[in-house]
Order: C-alpha cells, then sequence, then structure tokens
C-alpha cells in the first residue's frame, strides 16, 4: 500500500504468479465437473452406432480407462501446452476449431465491446452530470432494459424490424456465400483475411454482416458501462478538484469532460474486464441468433452431439481466456492508476 | 409483516413506485401461472382439437389470439403456460441454491480453516466461468441422469447461483464471528451448531431477499436463453417461452413476426418486472439507499393566530 512497495514490475510479477493457482483451480474445477457425472463420454457419443468391443477400444484410444488421477494429471500437462484433445464424435483437433472459428467470435466480441462505449460513455456522462431530471431517468430506464434484455430477444427483434425495412440487408451469417468463397483464410479472422485480400467488396461485405450481431451484444454491454459511469461521474462532480476547477473560472462543458469524466474512467477499465464472462455468455446466444460461425455453435453443436472432450477442450479454453483476460485488465489498471499497486 | 409494509410506503419517490409497477405486472403472470388451465384455450402441447390439427403459423386472429407457429401450437396458449414453468423454475432454482448456498456460506465463514479457503477457491472459481456456460455444462451433464424437464432446468440454473449466496453469506459471517454478541454466547458454553442457528443465522440472512429477487430476473433470462440454446424443457415437458423462440427463429428470418414477437414480450415483461421488484426492495429496504419521504403531520388547532395578534 504505501508509495515505496508499489513498483510496476513487482506488482506485475506477482499479479503473474498468481494466474497459476487461478488457472489450476479452473482447470481442476472443469476436469472433475465433466467426470463426476453419470455415464460415460464414449457411449454418450458414439454408443448405439458401435459394439461393445468397438467402444472398449475408443475408450482405451482416449486413455478412459485409466485411473482418474492419471488421466487429471494427463490433462493439466496437455493443457498446459495447449494440447485440449480430439472431439470423438468426428475426431478433429479441439484446437483446430479454436483456430477455425475462434476469429468470428473474437471480431464478434471486438465490435461489441466497441459499440457499447460509443453508446455507453457519452450517456453515462450526460445521465451523471444531468442527474435526477427526465434526460437521467430516460436513460437509466434504457440502461436497464438493455441490460436485462436478453440478447436473443434484442437480437430477434432487429431481425424483424430489419427484414420488414431494409430486406437487402444481411440478417444472419458472417459473410455471404460469394465472400466466404473468394476470401482465402490466413489468420481466420474473415474481417482481416478480406482486407489483406485486397477484397473491398468482401470487407464490406463482411462488415454489414458484423453491424446486427454486433450491435444486440453491445447493447447488453452499453446497459453496463451506463449504470457504472453515470455513478462515477457523480461522485468525480463532488470532489475537490471538481471545486477546486470551477473556482478557476473554468466553463462548466469542460469541467464536466476535463475533470470529472476522464477520472470517473478509471473504474470503468476494471469493470469492463470483469465483463468477460457477461459478454462470452453473452456471445454464446449471439451466435445461436444471428447463426455466426464461431465458438458458441460449435460448443453448442459438440453439447448437442454429446462430446465430452469437446465440451471439456472449449470450456476450457474460454476459462483460460476468463483467467488472460482479467490479468490484462490488472496490469493495464496499475498503468493507468498507480493506486492499485501492491 | 405491517411494519415491512409500512417501511415500503413510507420511502421517498421513484423506488416505492418502481416496486409497486413490477409487483403488479409479476402478479398478473402469476394469476397466469396459477390458472393456466382455465385462461389458456389450447394445452401447451396440444396441436389438435377434435382430431383436426391447429393450422401451421396462422397469422393472429379472433380464433388465435397471438397465432399459431409451425409445430402447430396456440402462441397464446404457450404464453400462458410459459407463465406457469417460468416460476416454477425460477421458485426451485431459488429455494435449492438459497438451501445449499447459505448454509455453506455459514459453515465455511465460521469454521475458517483449510475447508473455508478451499470452498472460497472452488467457489471463487465457479464465479469467474461464464453463467450460460456453467449451466450448459450442467444441462448436458444432467441430461442423462434427469430428462429435459422441468427439474433438470431448475437444477443446471442452481448451479450457477450457488456461488452468490455462498460469497455473501461467507463474508458476513467472517466478519461476525468476531462481535462481541458471538464471543459472549461462546464463553456462555455454546455450541458452535447453536452459536450459527440462533446467533449468526439471524444476523447474515439479511441481504439474501433482495439477492433472491435480483437472481430471479437472472434466472429466468438464464432458463430463456437455455431454452434458446436447445438445451431447456422439450416442448412436450412444459411450455418455455425460450425455447419456442428459437423455433421462431427462420420464421424471423423470412418476415413473420408472431411466432417471436409474443414469447418475447412476455419474457422480457415478467424479467423487467422482477428486475423491478429487486431494485426496488433494495432502495426501499436498505437504509443506505432509502429516501424517507415527507411525512403528513397534522397540528393541533389552534384558537389564536399570534401573528396576526400582534399587528
Amino acid at each position: 500500500m504505501s508509495a515505496a512497495s508499489g513498483s510496476l514490475p513487482r506488482y506485475i510479477l506477482i499479479r503473474l504468479a498468481l494466474v497459476i493457482p487461478m488457472m489450476w483451480v479452473l482447470l481442476t474445477v472443469v476436469f472433475f465437473l465433466l467426470r463426476v457425472a453419470p455415464g460415460d463420454p464414449v457411449t454418450a457419443a458414439v454408443g448405439g452406432k458401435l459394439d461393445e468391443a468397438a467402444l472398449d477400444q475408443r475408450r482405451a484410444a482416449l486413455g478412459l480407462d485409466r485411473p482418474l488421477i492419471v488421466q487429471y494429471l494427463d490433462y493439466l500437462g496437455n493443457v498446459a501446452h495447449l494440447d485440449f484433445g480430439n472431439t470423438i464424435s468426428d475426431n478433429r483437433p479441439v484446437l483446430d476449431i479454436i483456430r477455425d472459428q475462434g476469429g468470428a467470435t473474437l471480431t464478434l466480441t471486438l465490435g461489441a465491446f466497441l459499440i457499447a462505449l460509443v453508446i455507453g460513455l457519452p450517456l453515462g456522462r450526460m445521465a451523471g452530470r444531468y442527474r435526477d431530471t427526465s434526460a437521467d431517468a430516460g436513460i437509466r430506464v434504457f440502461g436497464v432494459v438493455a441490460y436485462a434484455a436478453p440478447i436473443f430477444w434484442t437480437g430477434l427483434m432487429m431481425i424483424l424490424l430489419v427484414v420488414a425495412f431494409f430486406p437487402s440487408w444481411p440478417t444472419n451469417d458472417i459473410g455471404s456465400v460469394v465472400t466466404k468463397f473468394e476470401v482465402q483464410p490466413k489468420t481466420h479472422i474473415l474481417l482481416v483475411d478480406a482486407g489483406l485480400a485486397g477484397n473491398g467488396e468482401a470487407f464490406v461485405d463482411v462488415l454489414k454482416h458484423h453491424v446486427l450481431p454486433c450491435l444486440a451484444l453491445g447493447l447488453l454491454l452499453a446497459g453496463v458501462i451506463i449504470r457504472l459511469v453515470r455513478i462515477n461521474v457523480i461522485q468525480a462532480m463532488k470532489g475537490d478538484y471538481v471545486e477546486a476547477a470551477r473556482a478557476r473560472g473554468i466553463p462548466e462543458r469542460r469541467v464536466v469532460r476535463h475533470h470529472a469524466f476522464r477520472n470517473a474512467l478509471v473504474p470503468v477499465i476494471t469493470v469492463i474486464g470483469l465483463q468477460v464472462a457477461i459478454t462470452l455468455s453473452g456471445a454464446l446466444v449471439t451466435e445461436r441468433t444471428f447463426n455466426w460461425p464461431g465458438l458458441g455453435t460449435e460448443l453448442v453443436q459438440y453439447t448437442i452431439s454429446r462430446d465430452y472432450i469437446a465440451v471439456q477442450g472449449l470450456v476450457t479454453f474460454f476459462a483460460l481466456i476468463v483467467v488472460l483476460v482479467s490479468l490484462a485488465v490488472d496490469i493495464i489498471n496499475a498503468l493507468v492508476d498507480p493506486r492499485v499497486r501492491y | 409483516m405491517r411494519a415491512f409494509f409500512r417501511q415500503i410506503w413510507n420511502t421517498k419517490g421513484l423506488a416505492r413506485w418502481i416496486l409497486i409497477a413490477g409487483a403488479a405486472i409479476t402478479v398478473v403472470f402469476l394469476i397466469f401461472a396459477l390458472f393456466a388451465p382455465w385462461i389458456a384455450p389450447y394445452d401447451f402441447n396440444q396441436t389438435k382439437v377434435d382430431g383436426v390439427k391447429l393450422p401451421k403459423l396462422a397469422p393472429p386472429s379472433g380464433k388465435y389470439w397471438f397465432g399459431t407457429n409451425d409445430q402447430f401450437y396456440d402462441i397464446f396458449s404457450r404464453v400462458v403456460w410459459g407463465a406457469r414453468t417460468a416460476f416454477e423454475v425460477i421458485l426451485g432454482t431459488l429455494v435449492l441454491s438459497i438451501l445449499i448456498g447459505v448454509p455453506l456460506g455459514l459453515i465455511s465463514g465460521f469454521l475458517g480453516g483449510w475447508f473455508d479457503r478451499l470452498l472460497v477457491f472452488v467457489m471463487d472459481a465457479i464465479y469467474s466461468l461464464p453463467s450460460l456456460l456453467l449451466a450448459i455444462v450442467f444441462a448436458f451433464l444432467l441430461r442423462d441422469a434427469l430428462g429435459n424437464g422441468v427439474v433438470a432446468a431448475a437444477l443446471a440454473i442452481t448451479a450457477v447461483y450457488i456461488p452468490q449466496y455462498f460469497r455473501v453469506v461467507r463474508n458476513t459471517t467472517v466478519s461476525a464471528r468476531e462481535s462481541t454478541y458471538i464471543e459472549a454466547a461462546r464463553a456462555l458454553g455454546a455450541k458452535p451448531f447453536t452459536i450459527m442457528r440462533k446467533y449468526l443465522f439471524g444476523n447474515v440472512i439479511q441481504s439474501v431477499p433482495v439477492i433472491g429477487t435480483l437472481n430471479a430476473a437472472d434466472a429466468l433470462g438464464t432458463l430463456a436463453a437455455l431454452g434458446f440454446l436447445g438445451f431447456g424443457i422439450q416442448p412436450t415437458e412444459a411450455s418455455e417461452w425460450g425455447y419456442d423462440m428459437s423455433r421462431a427463429l427462420d420464421d424471423a428470418q423470412a418476415g413473420v413476426w408472431w411466432p417471436t414477437l409474443f414469447p418475447g414480450l412476455a419474457l422480457i415483461l415478467l424479467i423487467t418486472a422482477l428486475t423491478l421488484v429487486g431494485e426496488g426492495l433494495n432502495e426501499t429496504l436498505n437504509p443506505s439507499l432509502r429516501r424517507r419521504r415527507f411525512q403528513n403531520v397534522t397540528f393541533s388547532h389552534r384558537e389564536t393566530q399570534p401573528e396576526e395578534a400582534t399587528r
């Protein structure tokens, strides 16, 4: 807490060291959750299609006949060098799924964050500045509804409106058939690939496809940001430095923008980091709503085909993302605000 | 009970109206849920009347108020029956997660030591996972044992909310454990169980009702999301709005609006109502947020007005 102990490298080192137990706990929870349940993965995925001997052979091949503790250590070892195994149902490396489909989820969530900031920051600032007026009430209701409305509801309403009034605007998938055919996968992020290929038409097409899904997911996050920014602006406006700025004769507009608002932004970074879990939950539903070819769609499909390895691998991957983003957020926070260092 | 209502009534301004509006909408849905067989013209899984199939995707009309969907169901009936499912799952989830989360938090916080640390670790890990992902994993695991009914859905959602009650109760217990009245009880020779039951329980349970109502809204959203993704309640087991909306996805792309709109409206109305009740309760019962309104005070009648008399 004292100023002497607050060196940045030290903080980052401690924070990095804390990642290991966090990951270990998460991986352990994921592993045991999927093992304590009744039923056996191979029977669940391909039972009924193969005879008993073939099923046993599959089990042996997957190492499921070994003691639980051996399987557990093996799993930890594999995850340590990013091997999530091969799916049972179609024998595809989980890492390939993540590579091929992860890009779509990535651009979806990043786009949603962008939209959430564009909507949330100005509205939150306005609500905070004009507290207890009708504008404040209206913005707050908007924030509550945006957060409380299930994404698939918002998404479906958007689809209905768009289909009725702009029939030519794309309402599902990440790109048109032509675009997907023309653009060669390089980075496996379709938007980037289209840009790299210099295919302007495809790039615009992919961007258009992003609008509705990103808006649906972004509105949810905007609800969170509005609430947070509003409270922080209200609190910052009570600060001595705001009083001092006013006393120096700085116009109110500038006081709000430069003195109150900037300070209100620091906690926003933290909370945005905490929203990663919500965003991933939201992405699962958004992808289903807009038929988006991302990791959520894959997870849903493998869950339906009762593929333990695929589900375990994808859930593990999501858990890793949550841990890593919270690490990144803490480090950014320490860079921005010296008070948070250990 | 009377003091409880007076506290709500005496709160200033918006908070009270938020609470009343939310409660009113919730009551309407409760009536739907309780009297579904009498309100709904058809059963939730009824596709035929006297051996004749209902029309497929018929638009709203005098006969089918909200139209029919692609599975030959009457949408108005599905919406009404859906309220019953919603309340069943919400109630089941709340009761189960409180029954598990609160005692766990109490014991963990009171005992401390390695047991406490282990539980906190595990609960924090579960809490940090995306909630829908967790519900999907549990629905996935429970399907073989429990099928696709209301019970399986409620159990899958319960897993998401246990850590929240655990955290709140455990943290309050840890801070209450060191207080004087617990020390006094211990000095009198009370057994750990007696201390937990008689002294701690009443003090750490305070924040549970507010979390409970807010979680009710959230649980409904999770239930619908599960149904929407195809892991929820099957249409033959009970009517569920999220499932109906997922069936309506392709229709929506084709511009057929009624199979989506009506279950969606019911869902969002009930979620909003429950959220309003939660927020309202929070602002009326939490002393640090509550703003009392001015009371009408009647002064006793006076014969002469002193100001006038001196003039």
